[in-house]
């Protein structure tokens, strides 16, 4: 397996980025107010280093979604700060955090979540046309993901025509497309069998380490934990060390 | 576009159903304008090509003012001293049955809507063939409407009941009717003979009559003190479409199903962008989780619109088009480029007035929904 080097379209700010991953400091989530508040995350203390592979664990309800939410800035807490590289995320209003999800945050989701209409090539395109950088080098750099999860021979198939373990792939693929520094993924074995889903996760901490991302992951799944650097678990909102 | 044009090419059966409804609604749209230029046309295209500005009625005459208005030799000499006027001579409409007694179309019977003018006043038309009207003649000018139906210069036609006889002396090269009926123009004096059914000698009571003062007034001539020194009200030339019978009536019944159609047109539209962005929500979620901002996914999806509407709604003018070009000549149709236009670019506008109120739903979807937050 091929690892794609990092070109001009990765999606980072030049060379003045500190590459320091995902700090989360005290954070908490409380949802709703008054007798129906419910703290999803209480006082949650994370870091993740560039090339780390973290996996949390949990039953559901545990707050791992929120977790991710939090971490990638589609969801504000009520308090704490969270750091993805040397930018203060939860600083920023919602249209920083958005710019911010663009090009430094990616998301592989539960079930990949990929667009109908595109092939898996014009999937891994899309994060580039957002932040309109879609480029020769860009092009390139999709095909050379594309081959590092081995897809090659379906880069033009669309989502309906793929295996679950090859949407899973193709969803991988496309968060790695920008380059980013944090990648949160959630749930990526869910709707895998056993042998697929670890051949997931294996790809996952393959990149994670290609790449340089500081990477978490969330999943109910235990017996993919083998792959990860570090194991946490996650109860009443709370963070663990397992 | 990048999402819009492929979503285009996936979902095309989706999209050609609903391009099939606003093309139907844009040959619909074609063909009403059509309608409603050639029912213009054929009621008021006469009055149109008078060369006046103005046309000065009795005042008691409040509706279909070209049946009921009378004026007198005094009203006209009134208005021709008036400051600000221009020209004033009488002018005299009427409608007549007749049958072609001499002519290639011998035995045909044709309807006219006589135009009656002194022969030497700037009303009186310039024939593109045979020569003009003169006084003392029963010599006749006739519009294309007429020339149409195979009357030519030198043919005679007798006027029903009345058996006045008038001799073709020209033709003008334009479409001029007045009431659906095509226009003949008269001298002044025939027109009395033709309105009040005399063949002989006119009695002195009607002699000095006409239907109305045709003016030409300076711009902003003050008419205020002439108008009530005879009774009379002078009407721009516009207003004096709606004094011809029945137009005011076609025209607003026109523009109402007009109206209807834009409106339905919209509605559709947005209902139509209104279901599809409920199905998109979840891919809507998800672009924005990717780091779309909502102006990107707005654009997106206004392209779409616009290239679905632009699209049927050339096509649906194009089948219009043709539909339209066969009818002219067998319905009161008439096509301009005007019309068309704006026809057309009031559907597109419409329709993406109505889609904008659709995807402004785009606005209010969560990112975070894209993290499958049922858990």
């Amino acid at each position: 397996m091929t690892t794609p080097a990092t070109t001009a379209a990765d999606g980072r700010e030049g060379t003045g980025r500190e590459q320091s991953g995902l700090r989360l400091t005290g954070v908490t989530l409380v949802l709703g107010d008054g007798d129906t508040a419910v703290t999803a995350l209480d006082g949650v203390d994370l870091t993740v280093r560039p090339g780390e592979f973290v996996a949390v664990v949990g039953p559901s309800g545990s707050g791992k979604s929120s977790l991710l939410a939090v971490a990638g800035g589609l969801q504000r807490p009520t308090s704490g700060t969270v750091h993805v590289d040397d930018t203060e995320l939860t600083a920023l209003n919602e249209r920083g955090r958005t710019a911010a999800r663009r090009r430094h945050i990616g998301y592989v989701f539960q079930q990949s979540n990929l667009l109908a209409s595109l092939t898996v090539r014009e999937q891994l395109l899309l994060p580039l046309h957002i932040d309109g950088r879609l480029d020769a080098a860009a092009r390139k750099r999709a095909d050379e993901l594309i081959a590092a999860v081995d897809l090659t021979h379906r880069a033009g198939a669309r989502p309906h025509q793929l295996s679950g373990g090859e949407r899973q792939r193709a969803g991988l693929a496309r968060a790695l497309m920008a380059s980013p520094s944090v990648l949160l993924v959630d749930e990526p074995t869910s709707a895998l069998d056993r042998a697929r889903a670890a051949e997931a996760v294996r790809l996952l901490a393959e990149q994670t380490h290609a790449q340089s991302t500081a990477t978490v992951m969330v999943t109910h799944d235990t017996a993919t934990l083998d792959a990860a650097d570090r194991v946490h678990e996650m109860m009443d909102g709370r963070l663990t060390r397992a | 576009m990048f999402l819009a044009l492929r979503d285009l090419r996936f979902a095309r059966g989706r999209f050609a159903l609903m391009g099939a409804v606003v093309a139907l609604i844009a040959v619909l749209g074609v063909l009403l304008s059509g309608l409603a230029s050639g029912l213009a046309d054929a009621g008021i295209s006469g009055l149109r090509a008078l060369p006046n500005t103005h046309m000065a009625f009795d005042a008691k005459a409040t509706s279909e003012q070209f049946s009921r208005s009378t004026v007198e030799k005094e009203d006209w000499r009134a208005w021709a001293a008036a400051p600000g006027v221009e020209e004033a001579v009488p002018f005299g409409n009427t409608l007549a049955n007749a049958v072609v007694t001499e002519g290639r179309k011998k035995g045909a019977d044709v309807n006219l809507a006589v135009f009656g003018m002194p022969s030497d006043s700037y009303l009186a038309p310039e024939p593109t063939e045979g020569k003009g009207i003169a006084a003392g003649s029963n010599g006749i000018v006739i519009s294309r409407e007429i020339a149409d139906e195979g009357v030519e210069v030198g043919d005679e036609l007798t006027v029903d009941k009345s058996d006045i006889r008038l001799t073709v002396v020209g033709t003008v090269d334009e479409t001029a009717s007045y009431g659906h009926i095509g226009v003949v123009y008269a001298d002044l004096e025939t027109w009395r003979h033709l309105h009040y059914g005399l063949p002989g000698e006119l009695p002195a009571s009607a002699r000095d009559q006409a239907t109305a003062v045709a003016l030409k007034l300076a711009p902003g001539a003050d008419t205020a003190a002439v108008e009530k020194a005879t009774g009379t009200r002078a009407d721009d030339k516009e207003a004096t479409y709606g004094a011809s019978p029945g137009y005011t009536a076609e025209s607003s019944t026109m523009a109402l199903i007009q109206g209807f159609l834009y409106a339905i047109s919209a509605l559709v539209v947005g209902a139509f962008f209104t279901v599809w962005t409920v199905q998109r929500k979840a891919e809507i979620a998800l672009l924005k989780a990717l780091g779309a901002s909502t102006g990107y996914v707005l654009k997106d999806a206004m392209a779409q619109v616009v290239t679905v509407l632009v699209v049927s709604t050339a096509a649906g003018t194009g089948v219009g088009l043709a539909l339209g070009s066969a009818m002219i000549g067998k319905a009161p149709f008439s096509l301009t480029a005007a019309a068309v236009g704006t026809s057309s670019g009031l559907l597109i506008v419409l329709g993406v007035i109505g889609a904008v109120v659709a995807v402004r739903r785009i606005t209010a979807v969560d990112p975070l929904t894209a993290l499958g937050a049922n858990r």
